[in-house]
């Protein structure tokens, strides 16, 4: 503790505060930052959990940030208030990340020489506890960071319930490992009481009402939950960081719920395919056939599927396909996350190609996007992507418990059997009958002679036959033109939220909501109040022209380096709207903090000198 | 004067296509007959079937036969992708894939090693030619180590034969033809179908334009002074009785899993069909001679398909709906419940 800075400790912080483990990875810790947040969270405090972790199975740096806000903010925090060094090999590094006046627990044989004077120390004998302490050899590395859990617990005030409550919901699967989880966390309670007095100014309170009904979902367990909800039959997969998690918990949820209990059936084949092109295209297969029909993938992957992706939109065949964005180019930084994909995904594919692209911007809309990802598909027989990226998918949120679906599928215009008998068979595969651009299909397997034809990604005429007829090409292309057009309408549209009045507005997308919100409230308070439209589809809607109408300055807040959605909406606006645009980029893989927000935007806005 | 019909009331011409659009003489055309002939002589019901394919020549023919069946031409080498979602999707199809030399052992031969691999219950053409037809004559991945081109280049390269790299991974169902060899090909086909499993059938057809010259290895002259074959293949269907007079020791009789039958007789050396290292000796053998070995080269009923394996249901997956694939409210709230 170095002189003057007790004295500005006079105040407690309670429920705000941000915790940072640095560990190693492989060595257990993400099972500890895991029930330090579900304890806290079991307190009734809003919690809002990042993971950062190498792409590296064992040995290298990992940090796990844990925020607490009585707000529920869920936007990163570029403020660590409690560091718990575990790391030695980042040690000091660790160290400056700290605010003035926040707390460092480390392992007391970590070198103190020459560190700062400025923030509270309580040095733990992690190493010499572990050993001591914990009989099992095999799982002494794993345990040791269960001791850090039971020092934070003893620092903030955590109630031993909200411990116990929580290593057994982390290991409900694995009752037999909650009494030496708990032994562990033991341990490091009794020894934060028997030799520390409190220093600091951080506590935590149990709250009521702030987390009334909410749940902690993964993005990709929320797209899971979506998919299976949404009906899908066929699923085809490539493992990629960070996208794998999806498909695996759609597989582990498959295994409870999709499997006839009296005769075994699977109602759902999931194939692991051999590459991302062998995924696509048995998801597209699939969706042809008329499964719903999905696979999941990261940047590379995408890249690797743009050919198919032409086939899917040209032929007009169902399919959906997520992609949890990663940092690229190329292999770039495998398990840090962006929104780079974005203007990619949505013309994949070469030759003029358009894609329907959800963006969901919460894990609520993953589960709710995704279940209606294979409506949009069928209704409208062409790709859906489904953008989400590493924040969203692989972290924690805090959600409102899902809601039941309210409405059955929508298989879209598909023919029967009766259908063609009733039409004598006065049929066109790529007949625009209803004047929207969406034709009527057929589905293999249907048992009329006129329900066959050839689907081909070559050219085609109404009839699917093989043309190279100029005038029938342009009006097929018009055709699929009109059908994105007739999209447009039916998918999310933009929030917007305009009570601000302001003459100035933030348009973001996906992850980037989390800290719109923050920003929003902290420019509010500074009477800098914004308005805001959030995205949720593209090709985008027509609300996204007329929000920059009524402002002067909209200002585009997202995750990659060239302004992806920003060049769009300067595309979508008229020419004398077109200065009204501008940008804001963050894209060095952390997810975005409201301070990428505000600081920017208030540079910008403040009136010259 | 009335056509006569099939079994299922077809006359053969509710078994063509539009008209090729590939050169006249081309042995692919040659195939599509034969497959209109075990099409139409199996009974085969239109709607069941789907014509599966890659890019190429080749791959153009489905348009060519069963106009009624449903079809995909999809993009180079990545027919048995779909193939393996549509037949995952629907297990009442018969999946009859069509593929090139280029399209199976260059761009696809990743795909068409996995599908062998996963055992996908689909018939798999290969129309092989050895070259590139449609880009106007380049050597494909199996044109032969010293083979010609037209204009005179010589192929420096090894040959990947199809049928050995079907053997090497366990391939339920591997065999040779030729195309102008109707009364083996058409059996082979029929069989190949009856099969539950990947059907591997590597079928020499020369491409008239760019590769039926001397020194060509792939052209009609070379393959009918070389050809081998095996055995006699007669095919049997399940729906009609098997009475064939034979000495003993001279046919065998494998049962296939829809009850057909595919009789074998014996020509020259003895090759046991369930053998499958024997199979790779007689492929090396043939090869070494100088020989194109034509036949049934291996056959396995015993192993599982893919669907078989994963016990996907026997219905299309399209004809589930919100009550066998949705959670139940119930269900769905106790399952959610767990992540508080």
């Amino acid at each position: 503790m170095g002189e003057g800075i007790r004295d500005e400790l006079t105040e407690q912080i309670i429920n705000d505060l941000t915790i940072q483990a640095a560990t190693v990875n492989g060595s257990g810790s993400q099972t500890a930052n895991l029930v330090l947040t579900r304890a806290i969270f079991h307190m009734g405090i809003p919690v809002a959990p990042k993971n950062v972790f190498p792409s590296n199975i064992e040995g290298l740096p990992t940090w796990y940030q844990l925020r607490v806000t009585p707000e529920g903010h869920m936007a990163r925090s570029d403020k660590v208030d409690i560091l718990v060094a575990f790391n030695v090999a980042t040690w000091r590094e660790d160290l400056k990340t700290v605010r003035r006046g926040g707390v460092v627990i480390h392992e007391e044989a970590f070198s103190t020489a020459d560190v700062r004077s400025d923030v509270v120390y309580y040095p733990v004998p992690f190493a010499k506890l572990a050993k001591s302490k914990i009989q099992s050899d095999t799982l002494r590395k794993q345990l040791a960071n269960m001791i850090y859990v039971g020092v934070v617990g003893g620092l903030l005030g955590i109630p031993w319930e909200a411990l116990e409550h929580a290593v057994r919901r982390q290991f409900l699967s694995k009752p037999k490992a909650v009494q030496v989880n708990l032994d562990a966390i033991k341990i490091g309670l009794d020894h934060w009481q028997d030799n520390f007095s409190k220093q600091d100014p951080y506590r935590l309170e149990p709250m009521t009402g702030a987390v009334d009904g909410r749940v902690l979902v993964e993005g990709n367990q929320a797209a899971a939950i979506g998919a299976l909800m949404g009906g899908v039959t066929v699923v085809a997969w490539y493992p990629i960081t960070p996208s794998s998690s999806l498909c695996e918990n759609l597989i582990a949820y498959a295994d409870r719920f999709r499997i006839d209990p009296k005769t075994g059936e699977r109602r759902i084949s999931v194939v692991q395919a051999e590459d991302e092109l062998a995924a696509v295209g048995m998801a597209i297969g699939a969706g042809w056939a008329g499964a719903r029909a999905m696979t999941s993938t990261s940047g590379p992957g995408i890249s690797l599927m743009a050919e198919f992706a032409g086939l899917a939109y040209y032929a007009e065949v169902p399919v959906v396909i997520f992609d949890i964005q990663r940092i690229g180019p190329s292999t770039g930084l495998p398990t840090r996350t962006s929104q780079a994909d974005v203007g990619f995904a949505f013309t994949l594919s070469h030759g003029d190609t358009k894609h329907i692209v959800l963006l969901p911007g919460t894990v609520e809309e993953c589960y709710e996007f995704a279940r209606d990802a294979f409506d949009h598909a069928d209704r409208f027989q062409t790709p859906v992507f489904v953008l989400s990226d590493l924040d969203l998918g692989m972290n924690l949120w805090m959600t409102p418990e899902f809601k039941y679906p309210d409405k059955p599928f929508d298989r879209g215009k598909v023919l029967s059997k009766a259908d063609l008998e009733r039409l004598a068979g006065d049929w066109g595969r790529y007949r625009d009958v209803d004047g929207d651009g969406v034709p009527y299909r057929t589905l293999p397997g249907t048992d009329h002679p006129a329900a066959g034809y050839f689907t081909r990604g070559s050219g085609h005429d109404e009839f699917a036959r093989y043309t190279e007829s100029a005038e029938v090409y342009q009006q097929n292309m018009d055709r699929l033109a009109l059908k994105l057009e007739t999209a447009r309408a039916a998918l999310p549209s933009p929030v917007v939220d305009e009570t601000a009045r302001s003459a100035v507005g933030l348009i973001a997308f996906g992850s980037t909501h989390a800290a719109v919100v923050e920003a929003r409230e902290s420019l509010a308070a500074a009477n800098r109040p914004v308005d805001y439209l959030r995205l949720r589809a593209l090709p985008l809607a027509s609300e996204v022209v007329e929000f920059v109408s009524r402002h002067e300055r909209v200002y585009v807040v997202e995750q990659n380096r060239d302004g992806q959605v920003y060049d769009l909406v300067r595309l979508a606006v008229p020419a004398h709207l077109v200065d009204r645009v501008k940008s804001i980029r963050h894209y060095n893989g952390q997810p975005i903090p409201a301070a990428a927000i505000t600081q920017p935007l208030l540079e910008s806005e403040a009136v010259p000198a | 004067m009335s056509a006569t019909l099939n079994r299922i009331g077809l006359p053969r011409d509710a078994y063509k296509g539009a008209a090729t659009t590939l050169c006249a003489g081309c042995g692919h055309n040659s195939i599509t007959n034969h497959l209109i002939k075990a099409l139409y002589e199996l009974g085969i019901e239109p709607h069941r079937l789907a014509k599966m394919s890659g890019i190429g020549c080749s791959s153009k023919t489905p348009a060519y036969f069963v106009e009624a069946a449903h079809g995909f031409n999809g993009v180079h080498g990545r027919m048995p992708a779909l193939t393996t979602g549509a037949q995952l999707a629907n297990r009442q199809l018969i999946m009859l894939g069509v593929s090139g030399d280029g399209d199976t052992a260059s761009i696809g031969l990743g795909q068409f090693m996995h599908m062998i691999r996963r055992n996908i219950d689909c018939t798999y053409i290969i129309e092989d030619n050895g070259t590139y037809g449609l880009t106007k004559g380049q050597f494909s991945a199996t044109a032969d180590l010293g083979s010609v081109q037209k204009k005179g280049a010589v192929n420096t390269f090894q040959p990947i034969d199809p049928c050995a790299v079907a053997l090497t991974l366990g391939c339920s169902f591997v065999a040779r033809s030729f195309s102008g060899d109707g009364k083996q090909v058409v059996p082979l086909i029929k069989a190949a179908i009856a099969h539950r499993g990947t059907a591997v059938l590597d079928i020499i057809s020369p491409c008239v334009t760019f590769n039926d010259h001397d020194g060509s290895t792939k052209s009609y002259s070379w393959v009918k002074d070389h050809e081998e074959s095996i055995a006699d293949v007669s095919f049997i269907p399940f729906y009609e009785e098997v009475h064939v007079d034979y000495e003993p020791g001279t046919i065998r009789d494998v049962e296939l899993h829809d009850g057909s039958h595919i009789l074998l007789k014996k020509l020259g050396e003895d090759h046991d069909p369930s053998d499958r290292r024997g199979a790779m000796h007689v492929l090396e053998e043939g090869r070494s001679a100088g020989h194109l070995v034509t036949g049934l080269l291996y056959l396995d009923t015993t192993m599982e398909d893919f669907a078989t394996t994963e016990h996907i249901p026997e219905r299309p997956l399209k004809d589930l709906g919100e009550d066998e694939l949705r959670l139940t409210p119930d269900q769905f709230a106790s399952f959610i419940s767990e992540f508080a």
